[in-house]
């Protein structure tokens, strides 16, 4: 399926939970915040929380700054 | 030294600083470890999804430090308060050093939008820390709002001019009622120690610290500037004067009279 992530569109499998992905991309879960269609998600729901095609999602983390 | 109490918690330190432009992570580290800094900042970006990076905070003691999330990009009160509900949600304290600059070249902070966002987001039971411009109107407009302190540019950010805007920092904090931290355009200990004997609560440095050759020694250099000027500000500080003031007494002078 097609998502898109940080203004990116990006093909899937069609069968994919957040944390999946997050781990995909080779992404620390403990370590990134997740906005899936608008609504910032809580950290316990990467692992329930399935996409479907179309979501867009945000994945941000700190970096450095004053 | 005495204490800086900020939104009923006590810090030892009055020196913050920020996170960016170090050349490695372990520059980051020793200057923080040398500011003797508690309250250090960070920012919020996406994640490059290819090539994702090491995560700061592996490198951040969080016992040990009070992270303080900006909203650094933000151009209004929206981008702001999305950025600040983001860091949140990432676990951490709810603090937040509020950041709305629309302008790219000067980054000085948006007034009105600063204000429209601070009032959202101590609602929604944020500590706020707002940077903003060095106007006593509005500072005591942030402080009606409920911010926790105000935080009055010097120069703007990275300019290392220290403080071009004196004078209304002397008014904000003669008027304030909450902590004053001078953020934005220190860019030598001289500078912090100036804001520090002026009766500032603390201040908060980044370029002056990564952008140095040596930023661990320049670190320990602001936290001695900051401690020596509340030292100073505390002991109290001689008056001013025109005319000049002998040290010695004006009699029992050895001269041919």
């Amino acid at each position: 399926m097609q998502i898109t992530i940080n203004g990116e569109e990006k093909k899937v499998p069609d069968e994919l939970t957040v944390e999946q992905l997050i781990l995909e991309l080779d992404v620390s879960p403990e370590h990134v915040v997740v906005e899936l269609n608008h609504d910032i998600l809580a950290a316990h729901q990467f692992k329930t929380t399935q996409l479907t095609t179309g979501d867009c999602l945000e994945l941000v983390q700190f970096v450095g700054g004053g | 030294m005495d204490p800086l109490i900020i939104a009923d918690r006590s810090f030892t330190s009055r020196l913050m600083v920020g996170t960016g432009k170090f050349s490695s992570n372990q520059a980051m580290v020793d200057a923080m470890i040398h500011s003797g800094s508690e309250i250090v900042t960070v920012a919020l970006r996406r994640v490059d999804i290819h090539n994702p990076q090491d995560s700061l905070l592996a490198h951040i003691d969080r016992g040990r430090y009070l992270l303080l999330p900006n909203t650094s990009g933000a151009r209004d009160a929206d981008e702001a308060v999305r950025l600040a509900r983001l860091a949140r949600a990432s676990g951490c304290d709810p603090w937040v050093k509020l950041e709305v600059t629309p302008d790219p070249y000067y980054l000085l902070p948006d007034p009105i939008e600063t204000l429209k966002a601070a009032e959202i987001l101590v609602k929604e039971g944020f500590v706020v820390l707002p940077y903003m411009p060095a106007d006593p109107v509005l500072a005591k407009r942030l402080e009606e709002v409920g911010t926790a302190t105000v935080m009055p540019l010097g120069a703007p950010i990275g300019t290392n001019r220290g403080l071009r805007t004196r004078d209304h920092i002397a008014i904000i904090i003669e008027q304030a009622n909450i902590p004053v931290v001078v953020d934005a355009g220190l860019g030598a200990p001289s500078h912090a120690a100036e804001a520090m004997e002026m009766g500032a609560d603390a201040v908060l440095v980044n370029t002056a610290l990564a952008d140095t050759p040596d930023p661990a020694a320049m670190a320990q250099a602001f936290r001695k500037g900051v401690e020596a000027g509340r030292e100073a500000y505390l002991a109290g500080l001689g008056q001013k004067r025109d005319a000049a003031e002998a040290s010695s007494p004006l009699t029992g002078f050895l001269r041919k009279d």
